[in-house]
């Protein structure tokens, strides 16, 4: 069992203040806490749980999510902003190494199909219960397990060479029921 | 159980713009469902920035797209100017707005053109892009070129405009009014327009929420959110505007969004420019010395919606991480909620309804026949189809 890290002394104020303390226990620690923004890193086992709580609440939208590689997995964070008043809370989780994975905010949020997908192509998260993880951002002809936004890739050394010319594998054949 | 077919829109074709793939499935001549593959030009911007210099990055991201090339490096550089806590002179902000409101001006006027040409009214294509021009013509004069402005710099902004240029532009999107007048009204009160768009191509204010839809997209569903407004940037707070909205969630809401919204662009260009040249001098940036470590996020209100961008600075004069999010990456998904049930004739006029920007996105789909085997349509045929039907309606009025 981790021991969660105790949350910090920054003071929960405003609206920001509020959307926090709303999520309750999913919240193990607070980075920044001002009238306009927001940082929280969240337990991993708990993101979808904070997704359905902040997206009951009026004004919510997901604008996005950012993949980071970091020493101890990836962090994915999740951008909420909030309209009115115009806040932006970005939720931080943690896709552990070795396996990557954290549960999938898609499954109840379609609008985190998209950039979930395009974060598993070039940085390699996972995402468990995702409704369609097919590739998004790279090629059918991608080599799998090369994920170009990670630290070690180089852009020229490590590219992968092209495919040779091929039909399209979803043209079905002629006559076929 | 009717036969189920698949149409193939893209991913190349001459008449595409660029490079994006639709899979639309129909039974009929009705669409059952939408699939979309993007990335066929994928440019890997945002690892590119990893290697450029916070000062550099600015150039980089306003080559994402050439229609919004003010606003992605004004959000980048609001986010950057979060984490080193920059103070923006009061004049660079009145300048900022004036170029991000000059780029929505002509990329409105660009909508309304194609709009008018995917339905068949090549008439307002023509005028609309006429009246389009001379904005194209101030924005070179007072920046130095009609695409990337290059314009924004952190702390500030790179050029100042002489009293000759502010007056020029004042006047010039003033005589504006007239012709947006002229073409809302060719809209509004257009019965064949009427019967074509209204209820085609729903999009709820429950699924805007949902798929997280921004810009003119969300406000034609009566949905109200604009960045301007919710987080005041630039000098926007400080001149007077409304946030238009439009009921309905149909590609008529969306077209006449567009359209009010362009005449609320000439107010606030005019009001700066009146405001800078009662108030001329001044500084237009601040000294930025070095970006401290810390992550900051930054977002604009683009022609097309919201774009949203994340810097993280280790403090090194590079960013660790910058993610671009353009506002098509959220609009395009929407059409799982709004071409669903439309005739394939309705969906060209839908899927041009968000104003999808390629670059925004990098990739969409076309449909073939999986049932007999291959059929393509073109996206010229879906244009095609589109005029053919608004021309059976004039008809029939």
């Amino acid at each position: 069992m981790t021991v969660l890290q105790s949350k910090t002394d920054i003071p929960l104020m405003g609206f920001v203040g509020e959307v926090l303390e709303a999520l309750g226990e999913a919240v193990v620690e607070v980075q920044q806490c001002e009238p306009r923004r927001g940082i929280a890193r969240i337990d991993p086992t708990r993101t979808v749980e904070a997704a359905r709580a902040l997206i009951a609440m009026d004004g919510a939208r997901l604008a996005t999510a950012t993949g980071i590689e970091v020493r101890d997995g990836i962090d994915i964070l999740y951008h909420w902003a909030f309209e009115p008043p115009g806040a932006v809370v970005t939720l931080k989780v943690l896709a552990a190494r070795p396996d990557l994975a954290v549960d999938s905010v898609a499954a109840v949020l379609p609008a985190a199909n998209w950039i979930e997908r395009e974060m598993h192509d070039l940085l390699g998260a996972n995402f468990r219960n995702h409704p369609d993880m097919r590739r998004l951002v790279l090629d059918d002809s991608w080599p799998e397990g090369v994920h170009p936004l990670r630290k070690d890739f180089d852009q020229v050394l490590d590219r992968p060479p092209l495919p040779p010319n091929q039909s399209p594998p979803d043209v079905v054949e002629e006559g076929r029921p | 159980m009717s036969h189920r077919t698949v149409v193939n829109i893209g991913p190349f074709h001459p008449l595409q713009e660029e490079a994006e793939f639709f899979q639309l499935y129909v039974e009929g001549e009705t669409v059952v469902d939408v699939d979309v593959r993007l990335s066929y030009n994928h440019r890997g911007i945002e690892k590119l920035d990893e290697s450029k210099t916070f000062d550099q990055v600015p150039f980089v991201v306003e080559r994402v797209c050439g229609i919004c090339s003010a606003s992605h490096p004004l959000a980048y550089i609001q986010a950057v100017e979060e984490i080193a806590r920059v103070e923006v002179p009061e004049r660079a902000l009145y300048l900022r707005t004036i170029v991000n409101e000059l780029e929505r001006l002509h990329s409105h006027l660009l909508w309304v053109g194609l709009a008018g040409h995917f339905l068949g009214y090549n008439t307002v294509f023509m005028w609309a892009w006429k009246y389009r021009e001379p904005v194209m013509e101030i924005l070179e004069s007072a920046t130095g070129s009609r695409v990337n402005y290059a314009n924004c710099k952190i702390g500030g902004v790179r050029r100042d405009m002489t009293v000759e240029q502010l007056k020029e532009i004042d006047r010039i999107v003033g005589d504006l009014n007239a012709p947006l007048d002229m073409l809302t009204k060719a809209v509004l009160d257009d019965p064949v327009l009427h019967a074509r768009l209204k209820k085609v191509g729903v999009l709820t204010p429950e699924a805007v929420k949902l798929y997280g839809a921004v810009g003119p997209t969300a406000r034609g569903s009566g949905v109200p959110i604009d960045v301007r407004r919710d987080d005041p940037y630039a000098a926007y707070d400080r001149v007077d505007w409304q946030v238009v909205t439009a009921p309905g969630g149909d590609v008529f809401g969306k077209a006449v969004v567009r359209l009010l919204e362009s005449f609320e662009a000439v107010k606030i260009v005019q009001q700066c420019c009146r405001y800078l040249l009662k108030n001329p001098g001044g500084e237009i940036d601040a000294k930025v010395e070095q970006i401290p470590p810390g992550e900051g996020v930054g977002h604009v209100e683009a022609p097309r919606g919201e774009t949203f961008h994340y810097v993280r600075s280790d403090g090194s004069n590079r960013p660790v991480r910058h993610k671009v999010r353009a506002p098509s990456y959220v609009n395009i998904p929407t059409f799982k909620a709004s071409c669903i049930g439309l005739e394939i004739p309705d969906v060209a006029i839908t899927l041009a309804s968000v104003d999808p920007c390629y670059s925004c996105t990098e990739r969409l789909c076309a449909v073939a026949d999986a049932g007999t085997g291959r059929r393509l349509f073109g996206f010229d045929e879906l244009v095609k189809r589109s005029q053919e039907k608004t021309r059976r309606m004039r008809r029939s009025v």
